[in-house]
């Protein structure tokens, strides 16, 4: 039986248990009439049925899904032929892969000899049996937790008490995943980067100056030892974030200056959204941009004036990293500016400064700590953006801070190192694990910093 | 009155004031210069976007009669679709369309006017009837992407013969068959009811808009429920402990932690440890809903904080457990400030390529996937595919690729903005 047909069936049995429990504790206390004898509304009796029924089946049935293919391949191998049993483990893997494949009728790469197709046969049927006994047992579970409640139901069974608190440890479950996806970011990137760090020293990769992650195929090839001194990327990264800010921070700034200040009403209302528009274009849409618009347009400004430019300049992926940030500067820029109390500036108004003064020495030194906090956000936002860089910025490691240079940055090799085909216990793929680590840590530490500052001014105006 | 230099306090003032006039003036337009640049830069942007990709929407036909030879599709009498030379027959058609062209070489840049495509549109169509071998079909069949970049004005061809992907010879060819109104430029359908093609006149967004509509299913099923099942449980029932305030605050870091980041999780967790096929929907969207979450229970929660204390205060008082009065009350009065934040969060995740390219979505995939499982590109990474593309019309299909995406992403908003008008209430 397919699990999905199983788990409409559960539901159906449910929906079933809903309509028996709810009758069971209306006919015990004698009829319709006759509901207040009842704890809890009739309604909870079925409820508290129907979760009797679905949960522990549904429970079975995950924990069985999750179980069950490393299950069969454990029986499927242990049946092999002694001379199989001594693989190196990559040869097992391919041979349980070839053996799965066979299986399900896909092509397979080695010639199929006799144990080979055994094999096979031998999967499906386990396979076979498994989903009969997992079929057998999760509608067993279903009519055995059924029965159970049906026979707990009682006029001074606490029916609602029970289903509440049911509900309420799923509320708890849903808001934990939050932690889950916290916890799994951590170890799934802390793991992979132990391992690469057992490969390559931890002092290299933080201080080295050359990065060129290759790997050889075979010991004695040239180049055999690749490089992992990530440095240039650590600068490539700041360069092109620094080009970033130069745009964003003072634009966005005066921007939500000039709306906050100057400009009429009508003039805020288009010019909001409009910038709003701008945080939420996707940056797959920048990144094209930079690559086939701003990229050539700078390179040709550069070499009017003289001035050698790479195609894939930090400046052409900074400047539009820069214009993407700029809503988000504006954005928290102004709640910044809007927090700091009409008091002051009346004051600063009423003793005769012009408006700009009023700004520039009492209204931004007041919302200084806001306005950092939301640039920490914004800088920890530029490092981790993806896209524009993938596509604008170059691939080689360049330790420069020419602007008009091609430099990577780290979630550039990031990508390079992960798309394709990998194996993942060469230190090429593990490099990325380790560089997602290194953006982890820095941009958790920019937001945590960010964020903290943000609502610390906040709450000292309020 | 306090003097120096002979000054009083108001002259003092009074002879600063021009150049702090000056000085307000310059701030003001300075602000006023910040504001356009960022307003002019979309204004540049969507008129490039536009003015790029909007000829994408149109493609150049050819007008073919192709005799649909018996010998070559049915020898014997029987149907022989698997083998039978489709090509063969498009290319004598083009033959006897220019007579003039003689020579092995000649024919062989002939025939590259025609796309590969017309051969399976001749397959389909005799798959489809049959009975039409034999005779004399009048079709119109796209033409390579370079006479279509040729017609749409794309490719000068004032330009030298050898920096231009279409030769002399095939130029006037084009013109003889213009002048026998043999070629027309009309919409586009292939654009939409493709996958993904090598062959730029044959490229179509369908698998991709299909993998994002996949992703986001499985995305929005998962993530709506459990992101108002925390923010229910947060804003309602957590009380003020050390647990709760780590959610919060995990919640807060999550929705800052570079998307990228997620990608790396996806391929650990998803792929690497629970062995989940690669390239397929099903784990794209399960990694878009880590990403979305916290959006949504963001969200969710300012809309729960929304509804005021007096609604809760009178059902409790009426005797509802605090588990009623949220699902009876607070719930259905919350809903709709839930439902933007979800829409809000759905088209975030349709934006979204970083994590999708750790998970192997980014692949070269020609069918439109039919399910959660099947290999599936994303439209962003559709549009990332086809930027990297060195031919010129693919650069156009991209400009497209991003016009449908920024329109779906405008309708989600659109559909955002609309529900926040209508089902706002004050309270």
């Amino acid at each position: 039986m397919q699990s999905t047909t199983l788990i409409l069936l559960l539901g159906f049995m449910a929906t079933a248990a809903f309509y028996f429990g709810r009758g069971r504790s209306l006919s015990l206390v004698g009829g319709p009439g006759h509901g207040t004898a009842l704890h809890s509304l009739p309604g909870y009796y079925g409820y508290y049925v129907a979760i009797w029924v679905a949960i522990p089946a549904l429970a079975l049935l995950l924990l069985w899904v999750m179980v069950e293919p490393k299950l069969i391949v454990t029986l499927v191998v242990s049946g092999l032929p002694e001379a199989y049993r001594d693989l190196s483990p990559g040869e097992l893997n391919l041979l349980i892969n070839n053996i799965q494949n066979l299986a399900s009728g896909d092509v397979v790469s080695v010639a199929v000899d006799e144990t080979l197709q055994a094999a096979a046969n031998q999967f499906n049927q386990y396979a076979a049996q498994s989903r009969q006994i997992l079929a057998v047992l999760a509608l067993g579970f279903a009519g055995l937790g059924g029965a159970i409640a049906w026979r707990r139901i009682h006029p001074d069974l606490r029916a609602r008490n029970r289903v509440e608190r049911v509900i309420r440890w799923f509320l708890i479950a849903a808001s934990s995943i939050a932690i889950f996806t916290t916890v799994g970011i951590v170890l799934s990137v802390l793991f992979e980067a132990i391992r690469f760090f057992q490969k390559v020293p931890i002092t290299e990769f933080l201080f080295g100056l050359n990065w060129s992650p290759q790997m050889a195929i075979r010991a004695d090839q040239v180049g055999s030892s690749g490089s992992f001194g990530a440095v240039p990327l650590f600068t490539g990264t700041l360069l092109v974030t620094a080009i970033a800010m130069v745009v964003a921070v003072p634009v966005g700034l005066m921007t939500a200056i000039y709306l906050a200040e100057y400009s009429s009403a009508r003039v805020r209302a288009t010019a909001k959204p409009l910038l709003e528009v701008l945080a939420g274009i996707p940056t797959v849409v920048y990144g094209f941009f930079a690559a086939l618009t701003v990229a050539p347009w700078v390179r040709q400004a550069g070499e009017s004036v003289g001035l050698e430019v790479a195609s894939e300049s930090a400046l052409a992926a900074g400047l539009v990293m820069g214009i993407m940030i700029i809503p988000l500067v504006s954005s928290l820029s102004d709640d910044a500016i809007n927090a700091v109390p009409t008091a002051m500036r009346d004051g600063a108004l009423g003793l005769g400064s012009t408006r700009s003064e009023t700004m520039t020495k009492v209204i931004l030194p007041a919302a200084l700590p806001g306005i950092v906090g939301g640039i920490l956000l914004a800088v920890s936002r530029a490092i981790g953006e993806t896209m524009i860089v993938v596509m604008a910025a170059g691939l080689a490691a360049n330790l420069t801070a020419n602007p008009f240079e091609a430099v990577t940055t780290v979630t550039v090799q990031i990508v390079t190192l992960l798309v394709g085909d990998q194996e993942f216990d060469s230190a090429k793929t593990l490099a990325a694990f380790a560089l997602g680590l290194m953006l982890f840590v820095v941009t958790l530490f920019l937001n945590v910093i960010g964020l903290n500052v943000v609502r610390k001014y906040r709450e000292q105006y309020d | 009155m306090a003097k120096s230099k002979g000054q009083t306090t108001r002259e003092k003032v009074e002879a600063g004031l021009p150049r702090r006039r000056r000085k307000e003036l310059m701030f003001k337009f300075v602000g006023m210069l910040a504001t356009t640049v960022g307003v002019v830069f979309l204004g540049v942007f969507f008129s490039t976007l536009i003015a790029e990709g909007s000829s994408a929407f149109k493609q150049t036909f050819m007008k073919l009669d192709i005799e649909l030879a018996e010998d070559v599709i049915a020898p014997g009498g029987e149907l022989d679709l698997a083998y039978a030379d489709f090509d063969g027959l498009v290319r004598s058609a083009l033959r006897e369309a220019i007579p003039e062209v003689s020579g092995r070489r000649d024919r062989r840049e002939l025939y590259r006017l025609v796309s590969v495509g017309a051969a399976y549109q001749l397959r389909d169509l005799v798959e489809a009837n049959p009975e039409l071998v034999g005779t004399k079909q009048t079709m119109w069949v796209p033409a390579s992407s370079n006479v279509d970049m040729l017609i749409k004005g794309n490719i000068d061809a004032e330009l030298d013969e050898s920096l231009r992907p279409i030769s002399d010879k095939q130029i006037a060819w084009v013109g003889t068959l213009q002048d026998d109104g043999r070629i027309e430029t009309r919409f586009n359908k292939a654009l939409f009811t493709n996958g993904d093609s090598r062959d730029p006149e044959l490229a179509g967004i369908k698998g991709a808009v299909m993998g994002s509509l996949y992703m986001l299913i499985v995305t929005i099923a998962l993530s709506f429920p459990i992101g108002v099942a925390a923010a229910i449980y947060l804003e309602e029932f957590a009380p003020r402990n050390r647990w709760s305030d780590l959610i919060e605050v995990n919640i807060n870091n999550l929705a800052a932690v570079p998307s990228i980041v997620f990608g790396l999780l996806g391929l650990a967790v998803f792929i690497n440890w629970a062995s989940l096929p690669r390239s397929a929907p099903l784990v794209g969207g399960l990694v878009l809903t880590l990403l979305t979450l916290p959006v949504i229970i963001i969200a969710s929660r300012a809309a729960i904080k929304a509804v005021p204390p007096s609604i809760r205060e009178a059902a409790l008082g009426l005797g509802a457990s605090q588990t009623q009065v949220v699902f009876h009350h607070v719930l259905p009065l919350a809903l709709p400030g839930m439902l933007t934040g979800t829409i809000i969060g759905m088209s975030r995740a349709l934006g979204e390529s970083a994590p999708l390219l750790m998970i192997g979505m980014v692949a070269f995939i020609v069918d439109v996937p039919g399910g959660f499982n099947d290999p599936a590109t994303a439209l962003p990474i559709q549009i990332y595919l086809w930027a990297d593309s060195p031919e010129r019309a693919f650069a156009e299909r991209t400009s497209a690729a991003i016009i449908v995406l920024l329109g779906f992403l405008l309708l989600m908003n659109l559909a955002a903005v609309i529900l926040r008008k209508r089902m706002e209430r004050k309270w």
